[in-house]
């Protein structure tokens, strides 16, 4: 078994590909300015965000996302033992290396600046969290505010009688200008409670493995997890207006194959009215919902696809016609829940460590709503109109014959795109030609097929000196990375072709495998398949009514996958490493979702 | 592999209770008790291991059914025969540290127990009561486990753990009253004179009852601790299995197939498949013998998931019906699980209750320790 993984000075550009530095920031690329900082850290890949390769301009989110996280735990909160994470992409793909604080003395005079300015959000915790929301929604209203439109032959007479002063371009440039910066500022409020939200629910589960050394982590997810949680409320729209169709008696019309067809014939008549103007109700905010992770601008969103919730849709409306209750039953859910915090509780021998079991359940769960809803709103929801008004700039772009496809844009890093409006703009207001529409087709034929070199390439789990144990708070929490996933990547599949992971959601099952690389494959599910992909969104869940068990390359207990699956009652094992890469199609395979172990039984 | 680490115990003084003998009228049978019968006052008459036997019964748990023959009866034949003085004085003169005199004594009292008559009127309803039991098992010469079952046994500060002797698949009422006699004698062998004086228990000798409860011919049986021995982990269900007979398992005949079930969630979160050389089944002249374990089964696991839960649910049960954790013998056979025994562990049960975990009462110096070492409270990875 190797020690350590490759230096990313030694990892070769992929052929074809040569040149792709210059598609994303100086600032985020390995370089010989940085080299001796770069080869002493370790680096590893983030699959559970971006398993794919990431376009220049979908970059922006990470670096904000990462910038963010950074900038919270460095200036904000002052973590004791950890300063941010660093990013860098290598041949398209993201590398994160957190940077952590050496010096004992230094984590020490941390501590009282955390335990003041952590504490004071702790303590406070409902009252800030009550501000996050219409923080959030108003910053969503700007986003959705946002037009952009193309440049007017001649500016409006209003601009000369009002004697306004400013032309049309210079709103394009400060329009995009605000994009990005809401997009940061978006990012701001996500990382605003999340690792103090981690914290506290890891002090919970790091004291439930003490008192219960062989707890399973799923017992202690659910003694946490909310009931009713916003990231599954797309999934609960769907279910309601499948029960409304059966009740209207529209279930066959829904059998066409064609969204379009669908909802057009259903127009028109009184029962067909009454379930699309359910239907639309749904959609706001609901259908702002992705099939992937959210962090890519090609993950299809329901509200522009309206295929994926009807497709989920005449699942739920075969299983309503074949008497199955769609509701989840809440009374039952609750308790449960309550009797596993019970008879845990009444495990525990000393009053005063039943008091600290509670306090820090309690504190786990005051903190935890937010853990499991703000995906919703930043990813899903949020994420859906930066990528829908950035498309729309795309749009004026394609107008002006810069681009042939309005998702061109997203192969121009976030600082190229002035650089483009301007071009435009200058053409517009000399009343010359731009040279974008010459430069931009060939350059991206070029960068396209940069991009297609790319996605051929195998990215290493992780680059560098792997340290000898893994410490840094966020790796663990926020990845799920351990010392014993490293070792699990430095030796590859156990030789019997057997992978083991997180045991995410309990059970045992067997069925043929069904390798799905993307959210785009999720339609060749069979019933009673083994999905094994490199990850799952929670907006994938209606096929989990199918399957049998799930296998995911990357991510957590806490992983969408693994929380879906708990929700759904299947077995699931998540952060396999390999999944994907040694599973095929078609092979059976035993998931022991309690034990956490994949294994090919043919 | 039982548990024989028990720390130091006060000696307790048992006393010999006057059995109120109820149960439908047939049954009202001198030194004679039916599990189902038992009320906790009988306790002191029937030994650990029968008195929980009557309780589990009575807990409706699934126990073979049985009868036990009270210590009474066992005290009644010592003063017919003049035997108890004999047998004091020959326990009194033991050096513990001195194994020969330790065997010299147990030699002679085993043979003055081993020729006692039983008290006039208890062979035949020893006789009697085993007649019964082939009657509800529908089977004329019901196979029996004959248990030994000491009042001194199974005390929370002292297991007594294969102390005394059991007899198994024993058939005929005359075989029942012989391996009754058999039982008595056993509370002399030589390994439990020595426990007892080691233990603190003093020279006084305890008495023996005697089980006699249906033969489970089972396909697999172990042992299950309610808690994870290695760890005290009290969320756990420990369970060792090996096929056949659980004597193959408690003898430490074989490395058993070890579970660890979370009781709570009731999921396996451990599985350790061993090799399993050896099984104690029933030979074909009706003896419980010791066989070599076919090379296919040898690796294979002897429980399904779903028996190993239901091992545990068993264990479970027995667990809450007392209120603190057991250490159970269970066997299955084509019926289910059948529990055998179930008495208190011995050795977490005993630790201090003080606080373990709780690390002060501020929640910010907690959090600050977890992000220091996010190791201890990292999500565990199995296999």
């Amino acid at each position: 078994m190797a020690d350590r993984f490759p230096s990313p000075f030694e990892m070769p550009t992929p052929p074809g590909a040569e040149g792709w530095q210059d598609l994303y920031a100086y600032s985020t690329v390995f370089s010989e300015d940085r080299r001796e900082y770069e080869e002493s850290m370790f680096w590893f890949m983030d699959g559970v965000h971006t398993p794919e390769v990431i376009p220049p301009w979908d970059a922006t989110i990470l670096e904000y996302a990462i910038i963010a996280l950074s900038q919270y735990n460095t200036r904000h909160y002052v973590i004791p033992p950890a300063l941010g994470v660093d990013i860098r992409f290598l041949n398209g793909y993201m590398y994160l290396s957190p940077v952590g604080v050496a010096d004992p003395e230094e984590i020490g005079a941390r501590v009282p600046e955390f335990a003041e300015r952590a504490g004071y959000y702790f303590q406070n915790w409902d009252r800030l969290y009550a501000a996050w929301m219409p923080k959030v929604r108003a910053l969503i209203d700007e986003l959705e505010a946002i037009g952009f439109s193309p440049l007017p032959h001649r500016e409006d007479m209003a601009v000369i009688t009002e004697g306004r002063g400013t032309g049309s371009a210079l709103d394009l440039l400060s329009t995009y200008h605000k994009l990005v910066d809401l997009t940061l500022k978006l990012w701001h409020y996500h990382f605003e409670f999340l690792n103090l939200g981690y914290a506290a629910y890891l002090d919970f589960f790091g004291f439930c493995k003490q008192a219960f050394p062989s707890i399973p982590d799923q017992a202690i997810a659910k003694m946490v997890a909310g009931i009713q949680v916003d990231l599954f409320q797309p999934d609960e729209e769907i279910k309601k207006l499948a029960t409304l169709a059966v009740e209207l008696g529209l279930a066959d019309r829904f059998l066409a194959s064609d969204s379009v067809a669908i909802l057009a014939e259903l127009s028109g008549d009184p029962q067909g009215d009454k379930w699309l103007a359910a239907w639309e109700e749904a959609k706001q905010p609901w259908f702002n919902f992705s099939a992937g992770s959210g962090f890519y601008h090609s993950d299809k969103v329901w509200l522009e696809n309206l295929d994926i919730p009807l497709g989920f849709l005449r699942a739920y409306i075969a299983k309503v016609q074949r008497g199955e209750t769609l509701e989840r039953p809440m009374e039952a859910v609750i308790a449960e829940r309550d009797r596993i915090v019970a008879e845990y509780l009444d495990l525990i021998d000393s009053a005063e460590d039943r008091a600290a079991f509670e306090a820090k359940l309690g504190l786990a769960r005051t903190v935890f709503p937010y853990v499991e809803n703000h995906n919703f709103y930043v990813e899903h929801w949020a994420h859906s109109i930066v990528w829908r008004k950035m498309r729309d700039l795309g749009r004026v772009l394609v107008a002006a014959e810069f681009f042939t496809e309005p998702d061109d844009i997203f192969l121009l890093s976030r600082h190229e795109v002035p650089e483009v409006l301007f071009d435009l703009y200058h053409g517009w207001a000399v009343g010359a030609p731009s040279r974008g529409p010459r430069y931009w087709p060939r350059e991206m034929a070029r960068r396209n097929a940069i991009m297609d070199a790319l996605r051929k390439w195998s990215p290493p789990p992780a680059l560098g000196v792997p340290p000898e144990v893994i410490t840094e708070p966020f790796t663990i929490m926020l990845w799920g990375i351990t010392s014993d996933s490293i070792a699990q990547w430095l030796g590859g599949a156990t030789a019997d072709g057997s992978l083991s992971g997180f045991a995410a959601s309990p059970g045992v099952a067997e069925g043929p495998a069904r390798v799905i690389l993307s959210a785009d494959g999720i339609g060749e599910l069979r019933e009673g398949e083994i999905l094994v992909a490199p990850l799952t969104a929670p907006s994938w869940a209606p096929v989990f009514g199918k399957i049998a068990a799930t296998v995911t390359d990357v991510g957590g207990i806490m992983s969408h996958a693994a929380i879906v699956c708990r929700e759904y009652g299947l077995p699931a094992v998540t952060g396999t490493a390999f999944g994907t890469k040694t599973i095929k199609t078609g092979q059976r395979l035993r998931v022991d979702g309690s034990a956490g172990t994949v294994t090919v039984i043919d | 592999m039982r548990d024989k680490n028990v720390g130091p115990a006060g000696a307790r003084v048992v006393r010999s209770g006057e059995i109120r003998y109820r149960g439908r009228g047939d049954r009202r049978v001198a030194h004679i008790l039916w599990f189902e019968d038992y009320q906790p006052a009988d306790a002191a008459v029937l030994g650990g291991k029968n008195a929980s036997l009557g309780t589990l019964v009575g807990a409706g748990l699934p126990v073979p059914p049985g009868f036990a023959v009270s210590a009474d009866a066992y005290r009644k034949a010592l003063a017919d025969g003049g035997l108890a003085g004999r047998l004091d004085s020959l326990v009194a003169s033991v050096d513990p540290r001195d194994p020969g005199s330790v065997a010299a004594a147990g030699r002679q009292a085993r043979s003055l127990v081993a020729s006692v008559d039983l008290p006039a009127g208890l062979t035949g309803p020893i006789r009697d009561s085993y007649a019964r039991l082939c009657g509800r098992c529908d089977d004329a010469a019901v196979p029996v486990a004959v248990r030994s079952s000491a009042t001194c046994e199974d005390q929370p500060e002292a297991s007594f753990a294969g102390e005394h002797d059991t007899y198994l698949w024993i058939r005929g009422g005359d075989a029942v009253v012989e391996h009754v006699r058999r039982c008595w004698a056993s509370l002399f062998t030589d390994r439990g004179i020595a426990y007892r004086i080691e233990r603190g228990f003093g020279r006084a000798n305890p008495a023996m009852s005697v089980g006699v409860q249906q033969m489970v011919a089972p396909r697999a049986a172990g042992v299950a601790f309610t808690l994870n021995p290695l760890d005290g982990d009290r969320s756990q269900i420990a369970i060792d299995a090996s096929w056949g007979f659980g004597e193959a398992v408690v003898g430490g005949a074989v490395t058993p197939d070890n579970y660890l079930v979370d009781k709570v969630m009731f999921t396996i979160t451990r599985r350790t498949i061993s090799a399993k050389a050896t099984e104690y089944r029933l030979s074909e002249s009706g003896t419980v013998e010791a066989f070599d374990v076919p090379a296919e089964r040898r690796d294979a696991p002897c429980l399904t998931d779903e028996e190993v839960l239901a091992v545990a649910a068993v264990a479970r049960r027995a667990e809450k019906h007392y209120g603190f954790p057991q250490d159970v013998e269970w066997a299955l056979d084509d019926r289910g699980v059948w529990l055998l025994q179930s008495r208190p562990e011995t050795v977490w049960s005993r630790r201090a209750k003080a606080p373990r975990w709780a690390a002060g009462s501020d929640p910010i110096a907690s959090i600050v320790a977890t992000l220091m070492n996010p190791i201890s409270g990292k999500p565990e990875r199995h296999g």
